[in-house]
């Protein structure tokens, strides 16, 4: 058969993905992330009488926590299913990728099992947030003069 | 090309599932289920290697036979250096020919012992595959517990073994021909599209093997494929009534039949090298015994699929085996 026709029988068969469903459920349910995260913020600087600085390093701990605590309890991947990149893109996805792939791998070992593999979804993350931070910070030196 | 078969039979199956499957609509079909996904070991490797040694003990109960009784082990699985099966035959202690064709697996295994049965070489040859969701996840797609979204188009890896004990001593059932698959470049490199991926090679083989027995596709009263899921059966039947001029009537698809794909959270069905041989072995084989079908083929297909080659951006090739079970009147 030739694959060009082909090509078309399969498009004809291949659903569409609901590209703006899941953007709005995204939008929302990161929304809501965000708004937690406002809210941690303003509750550790409120009763713990900090800057909002520190305060916001306190809420990106917590929510660390709770993201691995979820992760490992088998949570965090059933609401990932519903709420798909609103729980993924926040700080909650890179602790759930960077648990999960330790998990997965506890059996092999601590050096040749977690070590090895804790960073195969979330070591990319790492990667490119360095590189751009790096490339950034250079840009606004040179732009801006520091 | 295709073998013709005379004095080959399909004795005794046997077929242990996992979970999902057996909250599907074969459930009480089913030898053995395990409620657990880790079979009562440590890790799920481990869990694919106890399927396959519980499922081999069932079928040589069920045909009354001890291991010195079969000539060979034929068997394969997902996992690197179709672990589970080598360790598997390990304890089994009988001797072992491992295989790989990814899910098309085991209908290759049929042919393959089929012919040294045919050809006396052998005379009982037990063929088995097996397959876990959660290890093959873990070694094809992402850590299991990070449940990343997913495109409608996935098929789900089944978790379940099925043995089927092949040999010259005769049975109701008959391993008639046989059609050894090419391997088909689809041209497609979504490795989330596997449905697409390998119903080219399915109709590949089926036209082969009609054109090859000079048959029509209404000789058979089924033809059943893998596990293309709901969109490659979509795919298949269009392409065989586009480019083949057949009637689709009876061509099913294993991946929409072991699971309740409506309600159950499978995407598109199941897949894997035990979704055919699980719905075959215990579903198909019960309808053959019972009469309602006489002529089967089963066209298992196999997406040849390499991680590293598919981030190279390569097309994914794909092959499907046919073997033709009929009811001996």
């Amino acid at each position: 058969m030739e694959k060009l026709k082909y090509r078309i029988i399969v498009d004809n068969n291949t659903p569409k993905e609901p590209i703006m469903y899941n953007a709005i459920i995204a939008f929302l349910t990161g929304g809501l992330m965000g708004t937690l995260g406002q809210a941690l913020i303003d509750i550790y600087s409120y009763y713990f009488n900090i800057p909002t600085s520190q305060a916001s390093i306190f809420m990106i701990v917590t929510l660390i926590f709770l993201g691995c605590l979820m992760t490992c309890l088998g949570f965090f991947d059933k609401w990932v299913h519903v709420c798909k990149c609103g729980l993924i893109i926040p700080i909650t996805g890179f602790a759930h990728a960077t648990m999960s792939a330790a998990l997965e791998y506890k059996r092999e070992g601590i050096v040749t099992g977690i070590g090895a593999n804790m960073f195969k979804l979330s070591g990319t993350v790492i990667v490119c947030g360095v590189v751009s931070a790096y490339v950034f910070g250079l840009l606004r030196y040179l732009i801006f003069g520091g | 090309m295709t073998f013709k078969y005379n004095n080959v039979y399909l004795n005794e199956t046997s077929t242990v599932a996992g979970r999902l499957e057996s909250e599907g609509p074969l459930s009480t079909k089913y030898d053995k289920v395990y409620k657990d996904f880790y079979m009562g070991t440590k890790t799920w490797e481990q869990a694919e290697i106890k399927m396959i040694t519980e499922c081999v003990d069932i079928l040589l109960n069920k045909s009354d036979k001890k291991k010195e009784d079969i000539n060979a082990f034929i068997s394969g699985d997902l996992l690197n250096q179709i672990a589970a099966s080598s360790y598997a035959a390990s304890t089994l202690k009988i001797p072992y020919i491992g295989i790989y064709s990814a899910c098309a697996t085991s209908t290759l295994g049929l042919i393959l012992g089929s012919n040294m049965i045919e050809g006396k070489m052998m005379n009982n040859v037990v063929v088995n595959v097996s397959s876990h969701n959660n290890a093959s996840e873990k070694q094809f797609r992402y850590p299991v517990e990070y449940g990343g979204p997913k495109r409608a188009t996935t098929t789900f890896t089944t978790t379940g073994a099925a043995s089927a004990l092949l040999s010259y001593n005769k049975s109701g059932i008959k391993i008639e021909s046989g059609t050894l698959g090419t391997v088909i470049d689809s041209g497609i490199k979504d490795a989330y599209q596997m449905g697409a991926v390998m119903a080219i090679a399915a109709c590949d083989t089926i036209s082969k093997h009609l054109k090859e027995t000079k048959r029509t596709i209404d000789y058979y009263d089924l033809v059943l494929t893998g596990d293309l899921g709901i969109y490659g059966k979509k795919i298949l039947k269009e392409a065989l009534e586009k480019e083949y001029g057949m009637n689709t009537n009876n061509v099913d698809d294993a991946a929409c039949i072991i699971y309740n794909i409506e309600e159950q959270s499978v995407y598109s069905g199941g897949s894997g090298p035990a979704c055919l041989p699980l719905v075959a072995y215990s579903y198909i084989i019960e309808e053959m015994k019972k009469g309602n079908l006489n002529r089967v083929l089963l066209v298992a297909t196999g997406a040849l699929m390499n991680t590293n080659l598919v981030n190279q951006h390569l097309t994914i090739p794909s092959i499907a085996h046919a073997i033709s079970l009929e009811v001996l009147i």
